[in-house]
C-alpha cells in the first residue's frame, strides 16, 4: 500500500504541481484539475476504514501522501482532507462524496479562526470540544474573511451559516486532537519539503560556479549541506514515529516530538538553503520560495516548537527523572495494543 | 539518501527483553550514584561486564558456535539503549562488544574466532582500537606505525598510537598498520591484533583535561606478533578499518551520553515547571525521541542486510551535538532549580558531563569529519 500510495501522489503532483500553478494558487486560484485527479485517486479517503468506502490505509502508509504533499508544496488541502474524513469516520460518520473538506476545532455559533483553504473547501468536519461532537458542516453559504499565512496559503476566518449541520456524532477523541493532528500533518509537510530542500540545494551547489568551480567544492558550502540534510532526516523520522503511533488518533508524545524537531529543522534548513542559492534565491522568480515560506507558514501552525516543547516538557515533568526513559522508549514501542 | 531512514518501526516481542535488563539494573544499581552513572559508557568494572556476559547479554549479534547469541540487531539495540540510559559501566566490554568481535566474525580466521570470540562473549576479553597517532588523526590514512613481516612469517611492529581509551586496561589491540613499507596512504595498510602484555609494548595514561585516566599512548618497539595475528587481508586494511568505522558510529551511544545528566535535570526541575524549564527540558525529549527514531531505522536496515553508513553518520553527528545540547541546556537552568539534594546531585553531574562534553564530537570521527561524509552521500564533493 504504502508503495503504491507513493508513486501515485509523488507521479500526480510532479506532473501537475508547477511554479505557474503555485503562483496562480497564491494569487487566489483553485487548482481545479489538480484536486479532480486527487479524487479519483480516491486519495482524500485514504485514512478512512474500508467498510465506511475508505481505502483502509493506516497512517505509517498516509504518511509518505502527506511528505509528498510538501515536497511538492501542493497547494490543495489533501493532508486536511485525509484528516478530515478520518475525524468524521472515528465518530462514525460518513464522508461527503465529492469537494474538497477541511478541519476545524470549536464552536459552530462562533467565528472559526485560521480554516486552512477556507474559501475554497465545500465541507467542514468540525470538532466542538464542548459538547465532545464530531460533526460534517457544508460551507456552501458560510461568510469567509480570507487571510493568508505567509506562504499564501488560505488560511481563513469561517462563520458557518443556519442550516449548516449535516450529520454529527459523539466523539471520544482528546480535545486537543484537532491541534494533534494539525501538528502531525504539518510535521510530515515540513519533513518533505525539507527533504526537497535538500536534494535541490545539493543540485544547485554543483551547479553554481564561483572562484572557477562549483560552489559545492567548497568546505564551508558542504558542511552547511550535511547540517541542512540531517535537520531534514530528523524531521523525518521524528514524523515517521508519530504516524506510526497515531491511533488512529495522534499521540500526544511523538507528535510532541515530530512538530518540535520538525519546526527547529525548518528554522534551519530553510536558512541553509538560502544561504546556499544567495540572491537568486532571493527573488520571487525563483521557485526556493515556495518551499522555504512553506516551511516557515507550517512551523508556526497548530502549535509552534516552542508550544510543543513546553507540552512535552510538563508531561515528562510530572513523571520525574525516573519517568524520563520509560516515556521515551514507551513512545515508541513495538509490544502495545493498539 | 534521507531514503536510508526507513520507517522506524520496532518489532513486537522486546518488551520482555527490555523489561528483564530493567529488572537487573534496579537490582544491580540501587547504590549507584548519579556521578558515576554521568560517566555514561566510559564507567569501566569489569565484574559488572563479566555479570552481562553471564546474562547473555554481550556477543548478542555473534553466532551461538563462537559463544554469542544468534539475537538480531534489535535485541542487542535494546539492550544496549537500557544499559546506556541508566548509565551502567559497560566501557570495559564496550569496544569489544561493538566493533573487534563482529570484525573478527568477518575477517577473522575460523582459529580467530574460536580463540577469541568466546571470551568476548563472556565478558572477559576487552579490546581497545588502534586507529590513531600522533601525526594521524582525522588523516587515518596517513598512518605510520609499520609491521615488518619476518622470514618466518612473524611481524615486527614499531611505531606509536595515541588516544587509545583503555589500552591500560585491556588485554588487546587491533591496530592499524602499514604492513608494505613502500606503500602511501590507503594502500599496504593492515589490521594486526596486538597482545599488549607482549614485550615492546609500552602504555602510558594520559590524563583528560578533568584529570581522569581512560586513554593512553601505546608505543610499540620491536613488538614480535605471529602470523596468525593478521586480521583479514593483508593490505586490506583501510577497507576493513572503514567497515569497522560503520560499527563505531551507528550506535545509540551516540546520542545517549548524557542521559544522566538529562535525567538529573528532570528530577530537579520538579514536578510544576516554569515556561523556560518546561519548554528546555520539553525540547531535549523532543531531540531524543527524534534521535532514537532514526537510530532504530538505522538498526532496521541492518537487519535487513544493508550498510547505512550514511544514516550512521547522520545519527553520530546530530546525536553528538544533541549531548552538547544537554549541557548547554542544563547550564541555562542550573540556576533555576529549586534548592535541595536534587539539585546538588545535578551540579555535580552536570560538571562530570561538561567536562567530558567536547569529546563527544571528536571520538569515532570528529563533526567536520562526518559531516564530509554526509556532503559526500548528498552528490558535493
Ligand atoms: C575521548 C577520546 C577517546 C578516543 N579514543 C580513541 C581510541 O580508542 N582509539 C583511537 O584510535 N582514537 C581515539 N580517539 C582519537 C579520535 O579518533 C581523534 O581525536 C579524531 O579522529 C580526531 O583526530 P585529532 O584529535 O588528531 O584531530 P585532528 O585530525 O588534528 O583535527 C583537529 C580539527 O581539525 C579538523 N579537521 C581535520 N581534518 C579536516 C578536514 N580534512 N576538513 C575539515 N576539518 C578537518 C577536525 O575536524 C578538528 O576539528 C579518541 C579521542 C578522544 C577525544
Amino acid at each position: 500500500m504504502r508503495t503504491l500510495l507513493q508513486h501515485s501522489i509523488e507521479r500526480l503532483l510532479a506532473d501537475a504541481v508547477t511554479p505557474d500553478l503555485l503562483r496562480a494558487a497564491e494569487g487566489g486560484a483553485w487548482p481545479t484539475d489538480l484536486w479532480a485527479k486527487i479524487e479519483e485517486l480516491g486519495l482524500p479517503l485514504a485514512a478512512v476504514p474500508e467498510d465506511l468506502g475508505g481505502a483502509g490505509a493506516s497512517w505509517t502508509d498516509i504518511f509518505v501522501v502527506i511528505r509528498a504533499c510538501g515536497a511538492a508544496a501542493a497547494p490543495t488541502p489533501l493532508p486536511e482532507a485525509i484528516l478530515a474524513n478520518s475525524l468524521l469516520a472515528a465518530a462514525g460518520l460518513e464522508s461527503p462524496e465529492s469537494g474538497p473538506i477541511v478541519f476545524a476545532a470549536g464552536l459552530a455559533d462562533a467565528p472559526l479562526a485560521a480554516v486552512p483553504w477556507g474559501r475554497h473547501a465545500r465541507w467542514l468536519a468540525l470538532h466542538d470540544t464542548q459538547a465532545g461532537q464530531i460533526a460534517l458542516h457544508s460551507l456552501a453559504r458560510a461568510r469567509i474573511v480570507p487571510d493568508n499565512n505567509v506562504a499564501g496559503e488560505p488560511r481563513d476566518t469561517v462563520t458557518l451559516a443556519a442550516g449548516s449541520l449535516v450529520a454529527g456524532a459523539a466523539t471520544s477523541a482528546a480535545t486537543d486532537a484537532v491541534m494533534l493532528g494539525g501538528a502531525m500533518l504539518r510535521s510530515a509537510q515540513m519533513a518533505g519539503a525539507l527533504g526537497r530542500l535538500t536534494e535541490i540545494s545539493a543540485d544547485y551547489a554543483n551547479e553554481r560556479v564561483q572562484f572557477g568551480r562549483p560552489i559545492g567544492k567548497f568546505q564551508a558550502v558542504q558542511q552547511q549541506l550535511a547540517v541542512l540534510a540531517t535537520q531534514a532526516a530528523a524531521a523525518v523520522s521524528a514524523s515517521e514515529a508519530a504516524f506510526l503511533m497515531a491511533t488512529p488518533c495522534a499521540d500526544l508524545v511523538t507528535t510532541a516530538s515530530a512538530k518540535a524537531v520538525s519546526g527547529e529543522a525548518a528554522g534551519k534548513g530553510a536558512g541553509i538553503a538560502h544561504a546556499v542559492f544567495g540572491a537568486i534565491g532571493f527573488t520571487h522568480e525563483h521557485s526556493l520560495h515556495f518551499l522555504t515560506r512553506r516551511l516557515w507558514a507550517w512551523r508556526g501552525e497548530y502549535g509552534s516548537d516552542a508550544f510543543w516543547a513546553d507540552r512535552l516538557g510538563r508531561t515528562l515533568a510530572a513523571r520525574g527523572g525516573d519517568g524520563l526513559w520509560p516515556l521515551v522508549t514507551a513512545a515508541l514501542c513495538g509490544d502495545q495494543d493498539r | 539518501m534521507l531514503d536510508q531512514f526507513g520507517p522506524p518501526v520496532l518489532p513486537p516481542g522486546l518488551e520482555p527483553l527490555r523489561a528483564e535488563v530493567r529488572a537487573f539494573l534496579a537490582d544491580w544499581g540501587s547504590a549507584y550514584p548519579a556521578e558515576k552513572r554521568a560517566l555514561s559508557w566510559m564507567g569501566f568494572d569489569a565484574e559488572f561486564s563479566r555479570a552481562l556476559g553471564a546474562k547473555g547479554w554481550l556477543g548478542l549479534s555473534i553466532p551461538r558456535e563462537y559463544g554469542g547469541h544468534d539475537a538480531s540487531p534489535f535485541e542487542r539495540f535494546v539492550v544496549n539503549e537500557e544499559l546506556l540510559a541508566a548509565g551502567a559501566p559497560v566501557t570495559a566490554h564496550w569496544i569489544a562488544d561493538r566493533q573487534s568481535a563482529p570484525l573478527l566474525l568477518r575477517h577473522g580466521t575460523e582459529a580467530q574466532k574460536q580463540r577469541y570470540l568466546p571470551a568476548i562473549c563472556a565478558g572477559e576479553l576487552y579490546f581497545c582500537i588502534g586507529m590513531s597517532e600522533p601525526a594521524s588523526g582525522s588523516d587515518l590514512a596517513s598512518v605510520r606505525t609499520k609491521a615488518d613481516r619476518q622470514a618466518d612469517g612473524a611481524w615486527v611492529l614499531n611505531g606509536r598510537k595515541v588516544w587509545t581509551t583503555n589500552a591500560d586496561r585491556c588485554q588487546a589491540m587491533i591496530a592499524l598498520v602499514r604492513t608494505d613499507p613502500a606503500s602511501e596512504r590507503h594502500a599496504g595498510l593492515s589490521q594486526i591484533l596486538v597482545d599488549l602484555t607482549l614485550p615492546g609494548v609500552m602504555i602510558r595514561p594520559i590524563k583528560d583535561l578533568s584529570g581522569h585516566e581512560h586513554f593512553n599512548e601505546v608505543t610499540f618497539d620491536d613488538v614480535r606478533v605471529g602470523a596468525d595475528a593478521l586480521i583479514g587481508v593483508e593490505g586490506d586494511g583501510w577497507a576493513q578499518t572503514t567497515s569497522e568505522l560503520a560499527f563505531e558510529r551507528s550506535g545509540p551511544e551516540r546520542f545517549l551520553s548524557a542521559m544522566t545528566l538529562f535525567r538529573c535535570l528532570v528530577g530537579a526541575v520538579g514536578p510544576e515547571p516554569d515556561a523556560r524549564q518546561a519548554v528546555e527540558i520539553g525540547r531535549l525529549a523532543a531531540w531524543l525521541i527524534a534521535l532514537r527514531s532514526m537510530s532504530i531505522s538505522v538498526t532496521a536496515q541492518l537487519v535487513s542486510g544493508q550498510d547505512p553508513v550514511w544514516a550512521a553518520s547522520c545519527v553520530k553527528d546530530l546525536g553528538t551535538g544533541y549531548e552538547q545540547d544537554t549541557v548547554e541546556v542544563a547550564m541555562r537552568l542550573i540556576d533555576s532549580l529549586p534548592p535541595g539534594p536534587q539539585a546538588t546531585t545535578t551540579r555535580h553531574v552536570l560538571a562530570i558531563v561538561q567536562s567530558m562534553a567536547p569529546s563527544f564530537s571528536l571520538r569515532g570521527g570528529t563533526r567536520e569529519i562526518l559531516r564530509g561524509i554526509l556532503a559526500r552521500g548528498l552528490g558535493v564533493r
